[in-house]
Order: structure tokens, then sequence, then C-alpha cells
């Protein structure tokens, strides 16, 4: 199968080959292209919201539909968006730098995709029945006393993406230890590598804790038991502690990746080697470590007490100082580099202040005292999207631009790219530094409207005006896709000529197989070491022979049909006894596919040596 | 020649670790049951709560080392990330489990 028959087939056959498709390249363009549209959805829901806050007392829309909106925006732009999109950039090029062919569970790599596939949907299909307007963070006993199904949908829907992260981080964990090319050890993985890795620790630690969550949650909604209702001896602040223990550690595996990814694309654009490459492994652990005992910083308000939370704001602080380690880490790297300014560099540069001022207000809030003067404010808004849109998505913009030729064998449009950076950087500091005064100044957050005359008239439009720039540059960004799609400039291997991990070794896009022959690696930065040396191409660690590659398969996307199928039985099951046949059906049909995975033995197939020949390098 | 006796004398050294392991694996197996009896002997016997629970929490935790250490292989060589991994997550229940004792329940 090399590309001709690829061009020939039909659209039934394309569209089989990528239901079925088991292969890490192809999954990572679902996820980007799964997290993306979710991403679009998200920033509607945003803009919305701006609309509603640009001026006092406004009346675009009702108050119910604002909680509504709310509660969708950031739990799409968290579960839906930012994480997928960055499982879709792990999954594509972390098995291309370290020299794998395919990940560990390719069966299970794709399950895990179709199941945030139909999370995501299943959760947004809710729009149409009445969306949970809990908040993101879905409080009890709000949430236990929301009326409708709607907090019903956020259970199922995020459980059943949850799990598929869940797998997701059991995979790429697995694939890392076990499966690195000849001579890479640990200390030599590229830092993509590295942040892919302890991000997925951290979901393999982190998600158990809101499966629980959920699962208690479900049962409190759907089955009457009172886990979270204090009048039966239950406890409200347990939902708290549990969504926490997961919460925060989930902002860590936001952003750990895309650390990654600057780390990339710093010293491809400075030419010059990582700057404390042994410092920024062991930040980012430190950062992991810590990241696990701060949960509480959200919960100040709460009452757990001085000691409680004195202990929790002194461990938020220390976070900072791994933090600012990697930040001068980078600037140093740029330092003294030949850099080569393009759209990738833009948003990696302007990743450093605006995230360090995310930093910034992150220990202004850490601090228990203050924190119930900033508490609930906009200032707390100001500041998580100071680190999640400055951090994450500025992270997988780079990511996007960086990477792209490796992905789609095309170059993004750099005129384009640029004119989307500085339209959505613009747009997003116009959007966010003014809320942090809008918070102190006493705006609430999640509140439909505000009054006249309070100071908070001309803060709140310029906010919203900057969303407008935002989505401009959102927009211009997919006119990039498109016109690359069609008309690109076509990238070679090396597509920026100063590549120094693996990736950049192969085929742009690489064929299905990744490497005829696995390198043989020599040090960190392995390409770097082989030019240095004046080779053109790797040295392999094999002989050119038969290449065993997984088989496609059906079943994950049947076996998530029927687990969203019994997800539907028990959000409606509360209300008429006869959805219960949804559920034994729904899963009857994943216990069957599993049964079935199981039992058929799959072998997979193998690539022969002529062929491998035929297609020369 | 050489080649095949080595080979043959690897593969006898492999058999009597093979052996070693099973061993260690049943005296284990025998154990936890044992344990497991024992712990409901002390129910059954109506041994006081003050000596039950603490003698209960201690039989748990030997069957876990048993269950990490013998049956998870947490002490064969190249298993230490794995390990890493296990502790790691041991470490953040035991922590959880103790803010949840301290600030929630106390």
């Amino acid at each position: 199968m090399g590309m001709t028959s690829a061009q020939k087939r039909g659209f039934g056959a394309t569209l089989w080959d990528w239901l079925t498709t088991v292969d890490h390249k192809k999954i990572g363009i679902l996820y980007l292209a799964g997290g993306g549209f979710f991403f679009l959805l998200g920033g509607l829901e945003a803009v919305i919201i701006r609309i509603q806050l640009i001026s006092p007392e406004n009346n675009f829309i009702s108050a119910g539909l604002y909680n509504e909106m709310i509660t969708m925006h950031g739990t799409t732009m968290i579960f839906l968006a930012a994480m997928p999109i960055l499982l879709g950039l792990m999954n594509f090029i972390m098995p291309l730098q370290i020299g794998a062919r395919d990940v560990a569970f390719p069966f299970l790599n794709s399950l895990g995709f179709w199941l945030f596939l139909f999370g995501g949907v299943l959760l947004n299909l809710s729009w149409f029945t009445g969306a949970p307007d809990a908040g993101w963070t879905n409080y009890a006993p709000l949430s236990i006393q929301s009326p409708g199904h709607g907090v019903d949908f956020y259970i199922m829907g995020l459980q059943l993406s949850g799990a598929g992260t869940l797998m997701g981080g059991i995979n790429f964990i697995v694939t890392i230890v076990l499966m690195r090319a000849p001579g890479m050890t640990y200390m030599r993985m590229p830092l993509f590598t590295w942040t892919t890795f302890v991000a997925s620790i951290l979901i393999l630690f982190a998600f158990p804790a809101l499966t629980v969550g959920l699962f208690l949650m479900m049962f409190d909604r759907m089955f009457g038991s009172a886990f979270f209702d204090a009048a039966l001896g239950g406890n409200a602040v347990i939902w708290q502690h549990l969504f926490w223990i997961f919460g925060h550690p989930e902002v860590y595996i936001l952003i750990l990746p895309v650390f990654g990814v600057f780390s990339e694309v710093f010293p491809t654009f400075a030419k010059k080697r990582l700057f404390g490459y042994t410092a920024m492994v062991f930040a980012t652990f430190l950062i992991a470590f810590l990241g696990f005992m701060v949960w509480a910083h959200h919960m100040f308000t709460v009452g757990l007490g001085p000691v409680a939370n004195s202990i929790f704001a002194v461990a938020t602080m220390a976070i900072a100082v791994p933090t600012g380690i990697k930040i001068f880490n980078w600037l140093f790297t740029l330092w003294g580099g030949s850099i080569k300014i393009n759209s990738a560099m833009l948003w990696s540069l302007a990743f450093i202040p605006s995230f360090t001022i995310g930093g910034m207000t992150g220990v202004m809030l850490a601090s228990a005292v203050a924190d119930y003067q900033y508490h609930d404010s906009y200032f707390v808004i100001g500041h998580f999207h100071y680190v999640i849109v400055g951090g994450t998505v500025f992270g997988i913009l780079a990511g996007l631009h960086y990477w792209w030729p490796k992905m789609f064998g095309k170059y993004l449009h750099e005129g384009l790219g640029q004119i989307s950076f500085w339209t959505f950087f613009v747009g997003f500091h116009l959007t966010f530094f003014i809320q942090h005064f809008l918070g102190l100044m006493g705006m609430p957050r999640r509140y439909w409207v505000f009054l006249e005359n309070q100071g908070l008239d001309t803060g709140n439009l310029i906010s919203s005006i900057g969303a407008f720039f935002m989505s401009f540059g959102v927009i211009v960004f997919l006119i990039n896709i498109i016109y690359t799609t069609i008309k690109g400039k076509k990238a070679p291997r090396d597509a920026w000529g100063s590549g120094r991990t693996l990736e950049w070794t192969i085929s742009s896009p690489p064929v299905h197989y990744n490497y005829k022959q696995l390198p043989l690696v020599r040090g960190l930065d392995p390409l770097w070491i082989e030019k240095m040396e004046g080779n053109k191409k790797m040295t392999p660690a094999e002989p050119v022979d038969e290449i065993h590659m997984p088989n496609g398969s059906i079943l994950p996307l049947i076996m998530t049909i029927g687990f969203t199928i019994a997800s539907y039985g028990f959000i409606y099951q509360t209300g008429n006894k006869y959805w219960l046949i949804a559920v034994y059906a729904g899963m009857a049909i994943a216990l069957i596919s599993m049964l079935t995975r199981s039992l058929k033995d799959d072998h997979g197939h193998h690539i022969s040596k002529e062929e491998l020949e035929r297609v020369g390098d | 020649m050489t080649d095949e006796m080595s080979t043959r004398k690897i593969n006898s050294f492999q058999k009597q670790k093979n052996k070693q392991e099973m061993q260690k694996m049943v005296v284990s197996f025998a154990l936890m049951i044992f344990f497991t009896l024992v712990a409901f002997a002390l129910v059954m016997l109506e041994v006081p709560s003050t000596y039950v629970i603490p003698i209960i929490l201690l039989l748990a935790f030997v069957q876990v080392s048993f269950q990490f250490f013998y049956f998870m292989h947490l002490k064969d060589k190249g298993h230490e990330v794995p390990s890493q991994i296990i502790y790691g997550g041991v470490f953040i229940t035991v922590m959880v489990a103790l803010t949840f004792t301290v600030i929630t329940w106390w």
C-alpha cells in the first residue's frame, strides 16, 4: 500500500480508513480536528458571554442561558479543546521523536480518541434539551439541585471523555518507557517527549479522582445516594476536594506539554542547544510533584482553617521556583543565538511575558489572606486566562506552526500566520488585562449583568472589543489552514533547516511505518550531532527488514457507540424506566465488542523487505 | 558446540530461577490466604476492636506489599520505572487520604 493506491481510493474507503485507523499519526490528526472543532464551539460561547457583558444590564441572553454558556465554555475549553489538541500533538510527534513506529497500544489509542469525541458530542447535544448550568467546577449542592438533565449530561460526557484521556496517558507512558530507539536513553529524550511523559503520569494519577467524583455525583443525581447531601449526612466539600485533586494537576497537564513545545521551538530557531537541559527535566518533575499538593488553594474561602490554608499557600508559592527556572532557561537559550523570527517563534516569544504575568498573579492568589479579596472575582478570570490562553493556547499555536510541515507536508502561510498572531495577541491582552482591575474593583465572576456607573462600563467594553480581535485572529488562522491545504509550499524532511530531533529525519508527512530503519541515537539532539559531523542522514541501528505493524479495527468505534447509548440510558432512566433498555443494550454492544477483541486473535501485518526497498528512502 | 553448551547452561540457570520464583509466589500466596483467615478469625472470635483494627490494617499492609513486590514484580531488575510510578501513586493516594482525614472528617 504505497501513496499511489491511497490516491486512487474512493470516498467510502477513505472514510473507512479513518474510522478504523490505529496509526498514531492519523489519530493525532483526528484529535487535532476534534479538539479544533470544540475550540471553535467554546470560542463562540466566549464571544456570546462577552457580547452579553459589553454594556451594563444588557439583555442579549437570559440569565439561565448565561449560566449554561459559562459552564459550557469552561468545560469545553478545558476538556474538549485544550487537552485533546495537546493529545493530538503528543500522539503525532512523540513517537517520531523517540524513533518508534507506533504507540505501545494502538487499539487503545483509537478507543481513547473515540471516547473523547463521543463524550464531547454527548455533552454538547445537551444544548438541545438544556445544557449544564452549575459552572465548569460543578460544585455540589448547586449541581445536585440543578433541575433538568443538564448536569447529567456533564457527568456522563466527562466520564466518557475522561476515560479516553486516561487511556491516552497510560499509552504514552508505556510507549516512552519501552519503545525508544536504540541509544535513546532517558536523558537524551527531547523535552517535548519528557513533558509528554510527565503530563501522562499526571493524567494517570489525577483522572481517577475525577472519575470517582463523577461516579459519586452520578449516584447522587440518578440513584438517590447522598454523598454530597448534608441533610442526609453527606458532605458537599468532598466534591470540591475530589474535583480539585483532579483539577489542579489538570492545569499542569495543560501547561507542561506546551513547555515542551517551547523547548523545541526556541533551540530550533535560535540555532542553539537548549540551555540547562537537565535543569529543565528536573523542573518539569518538580512542577508535577508540587502540582499534586496544592489543590486546596482553590478552596481557601471554604473554611479549612488557618493551618491548612497556610500549608497550601506555601506549597503553591513554591511552584513559582521551578517555573522560574524554566523561564530563565528559555531566555538563556535565546541569548546569543542566531534567531530567526517566524509565526512559531512569535507565539513562543509572546508566551514568555504573557505567561509570566499569569504566574505573577498566581503567586498573588496563592497568598491565602489576599485570596479572600480576589476569590470569585474577575481577578481570578484574568489570572487563569493569562496562564491558559497565554500559556496553553499560545503553545498549541506555536506547536501547530512548528510541526505543520511535518504533519501535513506543507508550510502554513507566514503572512497569514503573522496577521493572526498580532490580532490574537493584541486582542488577548485587551480582553484579559483589564479584567484584573475589574476584579479588584469588585466585579464578581459568573454574574449575568453588572450595573451602570459603578466604574465597570469602560473596562467591560474594552474586554469585549478584545474578544472580537481574538476571534478575527482565529478566523485568519482557519483561512490559513484552508489556503495551506490547497496551495501551501511543500516542505522537505528538515523543514526549518535547523531541526535537531528525530522527527526531522523522516519524510514530511512521514510514511505510515515512520522509520524504514530505526535510527541510532548518539546523544541529545541526534540530528544536530549528525549534521555537525557532516553526515547527511542518521546512522541506521538495524538492517532493512520486515516491519510488523498493527491492523486497523472498527471495534473501538463500536465500543464507544455502545457506551454512548448506555450513557443516554443512564441520563433519562431517572424519568422513565424504559430507558434502562438503552443502558442494557449499550452495555451489551460495548461488552460484546470487548469480548470479540479478546477472543479474536489479530497479529497485525508485515511490510515485506522487498516493498520497503522498492519505496526507497 | 560451545555455543550450544552455553545456551544449555543459560537454560538451566533460567529454569532454576523460574523454579525459585515459583516457590516464592506459592509461599506468598499461601501467606496471603493465611492472613485473610487470621483476619476473619479475629473478627469472628470477637476480639475487642482496639486490637482488631490495627492488626487487620497491619495484615493488609503486608498483603499489599506481597501483591506489589511478588505478584506485580516491583522487586525485579528492569522494573525501576514502573516501580517509581507505583510508588508515586501510593504517595499521592496516602497524601489525599491523610488530607481528607485531617481537614474534612476530623
